[in-house]
């Protein structure tokens, strides 16, 4: 089948992470896999992002699929559950406010700028290495962390389901699938 | 003499499908769409059932059987 630019955007996907690595604010340009999604799906009504530029999924095929790094085996029928796929959207949307809130808190003094990176929501893993300062606010930096914290995770938690059951197992339980999935039933009711 | 032709085609349960397009990917017919944004949608005119969409299905919610025509 003839590849198109967008089938290579995992690139994109695999150096957002690794950059993450070397200087934390780059944390930001993960903001267009949370806009874009949501703004197709708003104005067109497809999960067009999901279908085509979605690299993330990519690279979990690439490494599932090509890699052979997945078992293939079906995933269990509660994680396909509308209860999980929801309750996992509400859960995470709680996370993410949760983490604008602490970016808010350090924007108002209130709090101190923390180095860390929180995986799986719970774990703090020291991250100073990839702070070099901001022209700007610490407040700037703060939402860097706990966006690149949320990033992580969901690469971290897609990577394991993605080795338990098939490559892409991680779009049945995507909190943006299913909330662009939900804009898109509302939209063309 | 009337004969009973038999074909594989793929069937989506819909209610349980993500629309996530991996089976649009693999589709070597262009057989199936994401149909806005819901679900995927199978092509019986063009689906020859070769359960690639099944395989790829990351919510195993794609099934191949033989219906009769």
């Amino acid at each position: 089948m003839k590849k198109h630019w967008y089938d290579y955007l995992w690139i994109f996907s695999l150096t957002y992470l690794v950059l993450g690595f070397f200087n934390i604010l780059f944390a930001w340009l993960g903001l267009l896999c949370f806009f874009l999604p949501l703004l197709i799906s708003l104005i067109k009504g497809t999960k067009g992002y999901c279908n085509r530029y979605c690299g993330r999924g990519q690279l979990f095929g690439l490494l599932g699929g090509r890699f052979g790094l997945s078992r293939k085996k079906d995933i269990p029928l509660w994680m396909k559950s509308k209860g999980f796929r929801y309750g996992f959207l509400v859960f995470f949307l709680t996370m993410f406010f949760l983490m604008l809130w602490n970016t808010y808190l350090v924007f108002a003094g209130a709090q101190d700028l923390k180095q860390v990176v929180t995986l799986l929501w719970t774990f703090k893993v020291p991250w100073q290495w990839a702070y070099h300062g901001t022209l700007f606010h610490e407040a700037i930096a703060q939402f860097a962390f706990g966006f690149y914290s949320v990033m992580l995770t969901s690469t971290v938690l897609g990577l394991i389901t993605m080795i338990l059951f098939k490559p892409r197992s991680w779009c049945v339980y995507c909190p943006m699938g299913t909330m662009t999935q939900l804009i898109c039933k509302v939209k063309n009711r | 003499m009337c004969k009973i032709k038999k074909k594989r085609k793929a069937f989506v349960q819909q209610t349980d499908c993500v629309a996530c397009g991996c089976c649009v990917k693999v589709c070597p017919l262009g057989a199936i769409q994401v149909v806005k944004g819901i679900m995927a949608e199978v092509n019986m005119e063009k689906c020859v059932g070769c359960g690639k969409c099944a395989k790829e299905c990351p919510a195993s919610v794609i099934e191949v059987r033989e219906v009769e025509i």
